[in-house]
């Protein structure tokens, strides 16, 4: 694993990976069909081979990107922030002050709900702060708002 | 009456709803006049006063139902005939209160305050119209509630900081748009030169464009005239304007970022404008976050004037500032001239800017959240940025392309330091 696995911090479940893997397995199969024949149709059946080859080629690179997005996930519950970290191209590390936190998100899609899964963003009153930590194990989630709830209450402060 | 605002509910003056209803009002009895020199008969024009009615009917409904009342800590704002609503404006939690005064108000010695607290939703948080001793009066009280003061202490004095010379205000204002009417002059004179056949078609379109660029001018210089600078111990006092003045008082401490801009073409007149950040909301900016509120604090400067306010709002202690390392120049060539950036415990001062010079002001207690971020070029060459962010869309400080060893450190010092001085200010209260 990543240098993010070291002690304290936390990454999504693995069910997010699945959740990435079967969302390719899905729809990379039927979109190089799809662009095979509507080449192969209209210009020529080593065309359509040719089409359905780049398409197959470029959900690999989709899940070779996902595969490394996912592992570069992980936050950390420090005395008095979180800390998400993220990011394959360009990396990025979040710190938000627990007393900072104006409320906490937490969404499932339907593809995280089929995977029991749930998103948690963090929201303060700056536009530009993103901390948000995807693919979390529902439980983990649910403690997880549910202890920024409190130590968000704790730490107040004004604008 | 004016001296105090008991414990009872308030009407509203009421020469209101003819203030209020006063622009669309002219607007309809201008129609009416036009149509009384072209229609045949009055019927033609009787669907304006039955507008022109409707209007005055509705404001006065609205004036009616609208009462508001002061209790020791909170603005309470009652209205709504069909859907009532009613409003709780703490004073403790106010950003900033502004006193707008339309130039039919002036006439009748009128004046609406708009108070501005962080995303209080649709910026109906006014009271229009009150006198002007009642609503200069009432702001004195709210702010002096806001800072914890005896309610009834007289409104304090202002000293005055600065005022633009109208001149200045001309100039610059011209200065910035000049580019924009040199752009439409080369697009009529290269369509008058490419299709003289249909240039008479594009003329009118040239010309509806440039009536709005002198129009938007003009209201820039007249919303800018007059542009006085105070301060009291409430707060930071502006006033502005020419034809309908505003006077914008913003408490210190409620001053998210300042950010000072040099524009290109001002910079052979040493000019340079200043833009304050208050966490509030921006009329069309109703998103699930709360928006930012940037106001000018100055519209058009010299350095020397800037520096004076900065160290009016942040203190005198303003850190020293440090360039990003060589090599950031192969990632930003465009802006490597500008950039740089520092910290001392309780503020941070950083510069960006390709061909405009930001540079923006924050205090530490302010900060929200500190990211990193990294690209791949930046990864290649060992730099990275740290951005603070404090409340509102823009106000941001970036400290960019830092050694990457660095940024990390920065990262929990800037939230460390935040930290702190958070708490330091609350315990000073």
């Amino acid at each position: 694993m990543t240098a993010n696995a070291s002690a304290g911090w936390m990454v999504p479940s693995a069910r997010l990976w699945r959740m990435r893997l079967t969302q390719v397995a899905a729809a990379g199969p039927v979109l190089t069909v799809a662009a095979g024949l509507a080449a192969g149709i209209s210009a020529g059946a080593w065309t359509g081979v040719a089409a359905a080859v780049v398409v197959a080629a470029a959900a690999g690179i989709v899940l070779w990107v996902e595969r490394r997005r996912y592992r570069a996930w992980a936050y950390r519950e420090r005395e008095e922030d979180l800390i998400v970290s993220r990011g394959v191209l360009v990396r990025r590390v979040s710190v938000v002050p627990y007393g900072r936190l104006q409320f906490v998100e937490v969404t499932a899609g339907p593809f995280e709900r089929a995977f029991r899964l749930a998103t948690v963003q963090l929201h303060t009153a700056a536009a530009a702060s993103d901390a948000r930590i995807p693919g979390l194990e529902r439980d983990e989630a649910a403690r997880l708002r549910d202890r920024l709830a409190v130590l968000g209450e704790a730490r107040a402060a004004g604008l | 009456m004016t001296e105090d605002f008991g414990a009872g509910w308030h009407r509203l003056h009421p020469l209101s709803p003819l203030i209020q209803g006063g622009g669309l009002l002219s607007g309809l009895l201008g129609i009416f006049a036009l149509s009384l020199v072209t229609a045949e008969g009055y019927e033609a024009y009787v669907y304006q006063l039955v507008a022109a009615g409707a209007i005055m009917v509705a404001g006065l409904v609205r004036w009616l139902v609208t009462r508001w009342k002061l209790d020791s800590a909170t603005l309470r704002i009652e209205t709504g005939l069909l859907r009532r609503d009613s409003r709780q404006l703490p004073m403790a939690r106010i950003q900033a209160v502004d006193m707008v005064r339309p130039l039919l108000a002036r006439v009748f010695g009128l004046a609406s305050l708009q108070i501005r607290l962080a995303g209080a939703g649709k910026g109906d948080d006014r009271l229009a119209y009150l006198t002007l001793g009642e609503a200069a009066r009432l702001r004195a009280v709210l702010l002096a509630g806001h800072h914890g003061l005896d309610p009834a202490a007289p409104e304090p004095a202002e000293r005055p900081v600065i005022t633009v010379p109208a001149g200045r205000v001309i100039g610059a204002t011209l200065l910035r748009a000049a580019p924009r009417f040199v752009a439409l002059a080369v697009i009529a004179a290269v369509a008058a030169r490419a299709a003289p056949a249909l240039f008479p078609a594009s003329e009118s379109t040239l010309a509806v464009i440039a009536l709005g660029l002198v129009t938007s001018t003009c209201l820039q210089v007249t919303a800018r005239y007059g542009f006085t600078v105070a301060t009291s111990h409430d707060g930071i006092r502006i006033r502005r304007g020419l034809l309908s003045t505003m006077a914008e008082t913003i408490p210190l401490r409620r001053v998210q970022a300042v950010r000072l801009v040099q524009p290109l073409l001002w910079r052979p007149f040493g000019w340079c404008r200043l833009v304050v950040h208050v966490a509030g909301v921006a009329g069309r900016d109703s998103g699930p976050k709360a928006g930012g509120l940037t106001k000018a604090l100055l519209p058009v400067g010299s350095m020397s004037e800037a520096q004076h306010l900065i160290r009016l709002v942040f203190g005198p202690d303003i850190p020293e500032l440090a360039k990003p390392p060589k090599r950031a120049r192969v990632k930003a060539p465009l802006s490597y001239h500008f950039l740089a950036a520092g910290h001392n415990k309780v503020m941070a001062v950083t510069i960006t800017g390709r061909v405009c010079k930001k540079t923006v002001y924050m205090r530490l207690e302010k900060l929200q959240s500190v990211r990193l971020s990294q690209g791949p070029a930046q990864r290649r060459l060992s730099l990275a940025s740290v951005h603070g962010d404090a409340a509102g869309r823009q106000a941001h400080a970036a400290f960019a392309d830092r050694e990457a060893d660095q940024a990390r450190e920065l990262l929990d010092e800037l939230a460390t330091l935040g930290r702190s001085a958070r708490s330091t200010e609350s315990a000073g209260g």
